[in-house]
């Protein structure tokens, strides 16, 4: 990656412009040609960088309002293949193995479930914990009561990439 | 509410938004309608905040470096704590969430030693240690969310 990339992300990350060439506006933006940029997105896209592009769906919005991160403690020899699994769920958005800090955090697995009722987020966990079984020692759900910032990823266009 | 062609918008292209000079025009040809529409329906959900933006998404710590952060902030603190948080451009999210840790927050900095300046700034200015929670493995499967786009109910009130 280098700095033209980092101008692109940066340049997308408000979104691209809802009008008939909207990669054309950016390349003017970023002063290069609509070529290039349509070339080093899809090099991203390719080395995995990007992810993915696409309409990004806003949950909440979309009638989504039981939003929990759903927290487990598995056994550390099951967890890349759990974590595939669980991943994979159509009600999961987003599946991570984070650290333990013992005693007071004992949780590895984290889980991001959403649904449109109480009924059906108990629905949610109830299959995640059944697909866990006996791999699975104790589990939480933290749902959140306020949003207290949420802003887009902001880079700086030195970045170091890791 | 939702016409046909905003769900077929919501639902068919969080993967795969073309990339191509007249993306607008290509899903219109997919779909059987012209640019124009899918243009007004998109400004549409953009408009509702049904959409949050068109654009790509990042791999995590691909560009500088990010972990997750949570604090066991005293019930009566949380307000003043949450905005000296906030006040750190290198915070990304921050919730509150309904746990002894009620504090939730991702950092993303340029480097190691640029996360620890902060995470010891965060530290020093709020009197609270930090739980730091970096990714050790992200399980990210490309199969995008189905949305069940039926019969929403839409409320007010603000929660992730």
């Amino acid at each position: 990656m280098d700095h033209i990339d980092r101008q692109i992300i940066t340049a997308t990350q408000a979104g691209l412009p809802l009008t008939p060439e909207p990669y054309q506006s950016l390349a003017e933006q970023i002063d290069i040609s609509e070529i290039e940029l349509m070339q080093r997105l899809k090099c991203m896209q390719e080395t995995g960088v990007i992810r993915r592009i696409g309409a990004i769906p806003n949950h909440y919005k979309l009638g989504y309002q039981h939003n929990g991160m759903t927290v487990w403690d598995i056994d550390d020899q099951y967890i890349d293949t759990l974590g595939t699994q669980i991943g994979s769920l159509d009600f999961v958005s987003h599946c991570y193995h984070r650290p333990r800090h013992l005693p007071e955090w004992r949780y590895n697995l984290f889980a991001m479930i959403h649904a449109k009722t109480t009924e059906s987020a108990a629905q949610q966990i109830e299959q995640i914990a059944a697909l866990l079984g006996e791999h699975c020692r104790a589990h939480e759900v933290l749902y959140s009561t306020r949003i207290l910032k949420k802003t887009g990823l902001r880079i700086k266009e030195n970045n170091v990439s890791s | 509410m939702l016409s046909i062609l905003h769900k077929q918008l919501l639902n068919n292209f969080q993967q795969e938004f073309p990339l191509s000079p007249r993306p607008f025009q290509d899903i219109a040809n997919i779909l059987g309608v012209s640019e124009d529409e899918v243009l007004s329906a998109y400004r549409e959900l953009d408009k509702l905040q049904f959409i949050s933006r068109i654009g790509p998404v990042i791999q995590p710590n691909y560009i500088g470096l990010s972990t997750l952060i949570a604090m066991q902030v005293p019930g009566e603190q949380l307000s003043a704590v949450a905005s000296i948080v906030n006040h750190f451009p290198e915070v990304n999210h921050n919730y509150e969430r309904e746990h002894l840790f009620n504090l939730w927050f991702v950092l993303i900095a340029d480097d190691e030693h640029h996360l620890q300046t902060v995470i010891t700034g965060i530290e020093g200015k709020t009197g609270i240690k930090t739980m730091q929670l970096p990714l050790l493995e992200d399980y990210f499967i490309n199969l995008g969310f189905q949305l069940d786009l039926e019969d929403n109910h839409q409320s007010e009130s603000v929660c992730t």
